[in-house]
């Protein structure tokens, strides 16, 4: 594939003198792994890993009813958030499909800060702007804003080692400002790996400053910088969805089995009826997580999936698990309703291999 | 990089080991560092034929599934077992234990396409 046109974060230099692997992902250049996807893996289950998460894109909006449009606009109950906190939600279009997953944190009282997948930044932010109320300010900021995701069991040492023994990690889900060696950096207890973890975000001036002090705050504490191939499988592994590959505007946050973050009781938000009249007659399709069995090659996505030997969809996120050393995915399955321990096959190079349906997720910490 | 001497390279990174009519394949240490953390290797079946550049094998790492072509028509005669076990060999040692597999070539002049070390090198730039 060319490079040509593919945009790259204000880390780029660091990661090709790391010699990173660098692919095109989303429309970016992108590390995919420094030394091994696996090294990285485990060094987050472990101990810390950072990614640069520069390429997600950010939203802003504010005025004095961002909350009340907030709430027509995405799934989750937005009014239950006080300032400082954020929740998962989702960005649906007018028949329930997703349009993007995201995290949506109040920062102030009237504004919100949306983090968005970076290969849907354009198309949220036209689909909210063709949606948007008076009085209403929406801004792409995604240009102003640097970010890294710093995940695993030693996070919370290497905070104190880079703010101070004094100053404590937000709570889950909260973001606070606060302030390292003279830049402002927002902070969030969120991720996408399992683990205890943060998410930063900063001005892309301060992107290589926060990064080398970051590797050298967390060296003691065995840190790896890790790119998309551990973010991928640490992820798949907590079966968390990946918009473009388990979500897409084909299916709906019920469909997902993520209803949890779909508030039903508010009176009304775009694909509200739709997905009121799935719960009702019954979700058509789940996305199921899946391992298998015995000796296989990783399943891929893709790939095809056979229950009872009829052809039953494709794999949508298929890899080989670092952590439990056997092949995991996920895909979406119709009637009969799948269930935990269900004996599927994955078809492989014309080969049937077996494998069982489980439950999610598919990695527990011990 | 590691590439040996005594070795014959083809253009998508396998190194070939030539004794008589036999040939031993695997992948370069270029190839594997390329790959890391080889998971799985599908193995060609002993005594199947393949043709010249056909898919006799697949290495997978955990981001990937990659094909190793044949580097001439011939017959398997023996294929390394230890990977089933243990796909890392490729990693740790690929000109070695890292072997994939045995092929009775049928025409020793299939060969005369590939590199030498020379040139396998200054083609890794």
């Amino acid at each position: 594939m060319s490079d040509a046109g593919q945009k790259t974060t204000p880390l780029y230099d660091e990661h090709v003198k790391l010699g990173a692997k660098i692919i095109p992902f989303g429309g970016w250049l992108m590390p995919v792994q420094y030394t091994s996807i696996r090294e990285e893996h485990l060094a987050v289950r472990n101990a810390v890993g950072v990614f640069d998460i520069s390429h997600m894109g950010e939203l802003v909006v504010s005025g004095p009813s961002a909350r009340e449009w907030l709430d027509t606009m995405l799934t989750n109950n937005v009014e239950k958030l006080e300032v400082g906190a954020g929740q998962y939600t989702f960005l649906l279009n007018d028949e329930a499909g997703i349009i993007d997953d995201l995290i949506v944190y109040r920062i102030e009282r009237e504004k919100f800060l949306l983090v968005v997948n970076a290969s849907r930044i354009e198309e949220d932010f036209t689909w909210l702007q063709s949606h948007l109320a008076d009085n209403l300010q929406l801004d792409n900021a995604s240009e102003q804003f640097a970010g890294l995701a710093i995940q695993g069991p030693r996070v919370g040492e290497l905070f104190r080692n880079l703010f101070g023994a004094e100053k404590q990690m937000p709570p889950r889900n909260q973001i606070a400002l606060f302030d390292l060696g003279g830049a402002k950096i927002w902070v969030a207890r969120t991720g996408y790996t399992g683990e205890d973890g943060i998410e930063v975000f900063f001005s892309p001036n301060d992107a290589a400053k926060i990064w080398s002090e970051i590797l050298e705050k967390g060296r003691s504490l065995g840190i790896r910088p890790c790119g998309l191939g551990a973010r991928d499988t640490l992820r798949l592994e907590m079966c968390y969805p990946l918009n473009g590959s388990d979500l897409s505007p084909q299916h709906n946050p019920l469909e997902a089995g993520l209803g949890f973050f779909v508030d039903l009781t508010k009176p009304q938000f775009t694909g509200r009826e739709k997905l009121r009249e799935q719960k009702e007659e019954g979700v058509p399709c789940r996305l199921v997580a899946f391992r298998m069995q015995g000796k296989s090659p990783p399943p891929r996505p893709r790939y095809h999936l056979f229950r009872n030997g009829a052809d039953a969809g494709e794999v949508t996120s298929g890899t080989l698990s670092p952590s439990l050393n056997y092949g995991i995915g996920m895909a979406y399955l119709t009637s009969p309703p799948p269930k935990p321990g269900e004996e599927i096959e994955i078809e492989i190079r014309g080969q049937k291999f077996p494998a069982t349906i489980e439950k999610k997720p598919l990695y527990k910490k011990s | 990089m590691n590439v040996p001497d005594d070795l014959l390279y083809t253009e998508s990174h396998e190194w070939v080991r030539r004794d008589g009519d036999k040939i031993r394949v695997g992948i370069t240490d270029h190839a594997q560092a390329e790959l890391t953390d080889v998971v799985f290797v599908e193995l060609p079946k002993v005594s199947a034929s393949y043709e010249a550049r056909s898919t006799i094998a697949v290495v997978e790492s955990v981001k990937a599934a990659s094909d190793i072509y044949a580097p001439a028509k011939g017959t398997v005669v023996e294929a390394n077992q230890a990977l089933e076990a243990n796909p890392a060999l490729i990693n740790t040692d690929p000109y070695g234990e890292g072997w994939i597999y045995v092929l009775q070539i049928e025409d020793g002049d299939a060969l005369k396409d590939l590199k030498d070390a020379a040139a396998y090198k200054a083609s890794l730039g």
